[in-house]
């Protein structure tokens, strides 16, 4: 009996600490949507295109681990700026589907540059942290937890705490939070609209480099990425896609049940139930709370 | 009843008319080679068939639905199984029934649209695509216990008569588009077609006019299904000719949403015009790699560049021209038209002149 409540333990803390990952990814998304009230597809791009080109700084230009991260980061600025100048602006008065479906076209742009700039093969990914169990809670917890699922789980912490914090209590953040509410009304008492969207794009950009970071130690660079970062789509669902916490909860909610769902109901159906279980909770979570668990209602109007 | 003919107008007689001489005479007669039956023109009248379906949900209805691969997987697998255990059907009843399983499946993925609209639809219909190919990955009846997991299609027999030869399967897939492509227009023009428009546009509007959504929705989703469903059993018994899953993928959902898109918004010519581009396209784009630069050129960075220019397509007309190419079509026709009118005028005063 204890044995199984330490079994599910396990499985249970290993898809809590999964879906870390994925909250990451949501995080992304959360920070464009809040400022801008545009859904960006491509997101999950960004992520496969800021990792991939952090790799080829390191191993093909052998930059080492602090500067190739910079130069990373600094290039998803770019990519930002890019964006928000030949993507955004041109749309501004578009319709939200519209964008969307300009941001597909942006992440297809994305993944083709960083597979033509860096080849299409796997690259391993070493941060120096092992994706094996950690000693000391094997012996001490007995559970098993892979350390890189903790580290995922502490830098997704510090990096929504300090999300959060910006948001909350600065003065960039109550800008942030104005143009979100109202563009118009945010531009007319004087909040810089491009420097905030900018703003925005590049901060988003270094979410997916750190994401893409973590998966990427875990999977290996490479093209699955991006159909890593769609499960992104349902934590938001569940967590609202207007709240930094909800990322956080979505994602958690989606790698623990993800996790639990498989092990125990998996092999009654053959396995591999992964791939389809998120969308279907989210579709059920989308029939009674539309706007997920933290999200703001929406209201329409003829 | 009315017959169908009547609610075409001339023109569309005269433009079908002319599409047919084109496909069934002068296209047979001039083109000779298997590689364009096999590769170029299978595929296109398949996939522009699919995007037809794509966009009754798309661009009639305005639902932004991401599976069309999945129903088409649904169709092409149900194909499959009924050849396979109800002989009796015949090739066509086949076709019709595995439409209408993938029709079943698409009432079921377009309910959530009753509710939510926009990325979030995007989302729930994610889950058909990623829930079909599981389902018939995983459930060895669908492959009919095949371990090698890629199953060789039957040959095509109808009415006794085995169509095997490309020739011969490019006009079982002419016969089917055609069809289905006049019954589309019909839908597009008649009742159904505005209401969907109408949901489009607003449905609260529409609803408060006593547009059934819950009816507008389903149907468009389900007639959605039934013609990616019967694209997907075409495309696979007459283009790949073998069933496997993993032809199905998140990919070709996005190919498909591609061609809708590029190809115009809410137009039936659209489909086949957006098709047709992202099918030549690559085809177009190797050649230049293969006969200007002699390989120099990896075939790998030549499919990462054909993904770059979808991309930058796809936010250059949504920046400059939502309504895609079809669109676009329209606008040159335009020109054209008033060109030849103003040059008539010209001739007329030069007439009078004299």
């Amino acid at each position: 009996m204890v044995e199984e409540l330490l079994f599910f333990m396990e499985v249970l803390v290993g898809g809590l600490l999964a879906g870390t990952m994925y909250s990451l990814v949501a995080l992304g998304f959360v920070l464009i949507f809040k400022a801008s009230a545009t859904f960006n597809f491509s997101q999950g791009a960004m992520v496969f295109f800021s990792v991939l080109a952090f790799c080829g700084f390191m191993q093909d230009f052998n930059i080492p681990f602090v500067p190739a991260f910079i130069l990373a980061a600094l290039l998803m600025v770019v990519v930002g700026l890019c964006t928000e100048r030949l993507v955004l602006r041109p749309l501004m008065n578009a319709s939200e589907d519209t964008v969307l479906m300009a941001t597909i076209g942006l992440g297809y742009v994305l993944e083709g540059l960083a597979q033509a700039a860096w080849g299409v093969e796997v690259r391993r990914l070493d941060l120096g942290i092992g994706d094996f169990p950690v000693p000391w809670i094997a012996d001490n917890l007995k559970l098993f937890i892979s350390a890189l699922d903790i580290t995922a789980g502490l830098v997704a912490a510090i990096m929504i705490i300090g999300l959060f914090l910006l948001f909350k209590y600065t003065k960039i953040g109550l800008g942030l939070r104005a143009v979100a509410d109202d563009p118009g009304a945010a531009s007319s008492i004087g909040i810089p609209l491009k420097h905030i969207m900018l703003l925005v794009w590049s901060a988003a950009g270094v979410v997916a480099l750190v994401a893409g970071c973590m998966w990427g130690a875990r999977a290996g660079v490479q093209f699955a990425l991006v159909d890593l970062a769609l499960k992104a789509l349902p934590v938001l669902i569940i967590g609202g896609f207007s709240s930094i916490p909800g990322a956080i909860i979505g994602g958690l909610i989606i790698g623990a049940v993800e996790k639990v769902l498989e092990v125990y109901i998996g092999p009654f159906f053959g396995g591999a139930i992964e791939g389809w279980a998120p969308y279907v909770l989210a579709i059920f979570f989308l029939l009674y709370r539309p706007e997920g668990l933290f999200g703001e209602k929406i209201i329409r109007r003829v | 009843m009315k017959p169908v003919f009547m609610t075409y107008t001339k023109k569309d007689l005269i433009n079908l008319a002319v599409c047919m001489i084109l496909s069934v005479l002068i296209i047979p007669t001039f083109i000779k080679t298997e590689y364009w039956y096999t590769s170029i023109l299978i595929p296109w009248l398949c996939l522009a068939l699919a995007t037809i379906g794509q966009q009754i949900v798309m661009g009639y209805t305005g639902q932004l639905a991401l599976g069309a691969a999945g129903f088409m997987a649904a169709g092409a697998f149900a194909m499959f199984n009924l050849i396979l255990r109800v002989p009796d059907l015949g090739f066509v009843g086949s076709l019709i029934v595995s439409g209408l399983i993938a029709a079943a499946f698409g009432i079921l993925f377009g309910l959530p649209s009753l509710k939510v609209r926009g990325i979030y639809l995007m989302v729930a219909t994610l889950a058909s695509q990623f829930f079909i190919i599981w389902m018939i990955d995983k459930f060895g009846w669908f492959k009919n216990y095949d371990s090698s997991g890629i199953i060789t299609a039957q040959d095509i027999v109808i009415l006794g008569k085995p169509f095997t030869t490309p020739l011969a399967m490019y006009f079982v897939c002419l016969a089917v588009t055609t069809i289905l492509t006049l019954l589309a227009m019909n839908m597009a023009r008649g009742s159904t077609g505005r209401n969907w428009m109408a949901v489009r546009d607003m449905d609260i509007a529409a609803e408060s006019m006593g547009v059934s959504l819950l009816r507008t929705k389903v149907q468009a989703f389900a007639i959605s299904a039934f013609y990616c469903g019967v694209a997907g059993a075409l495309f696979a018994f007459c283009y790949l000719k073998s069933l496997e899953p993993v032809a199905f993928d998140i990919k070709l959902s996005f190919k498909i949403l591609f061609m809708c898109i590029l190809g115009g918004l809410g137009t039936i010519n659209g489909a086949f015009i957006g098709a047709a581009f992202i099918l030549l396209f690559p085809v177009l784009l190797n050649a230049i790699g293969n006969n200007v630069f002699h390989g120099a050129i990896d075939a790998t960075i030549i499919s990462s560049i054909e993904q770059v220019i979808f991309g930058l397509l796809m936010i250059i007309f949504m920046i400059y021209e939502p309504l895609g190419m079809a669109k676009l079509w329209e606008n040159l026709k335009q020109i054209i038209k008033f060109k030849l009118s103003s040059s008539n005028i010209k001739k007329f005063k030069s007439l009078k002149k004299t």
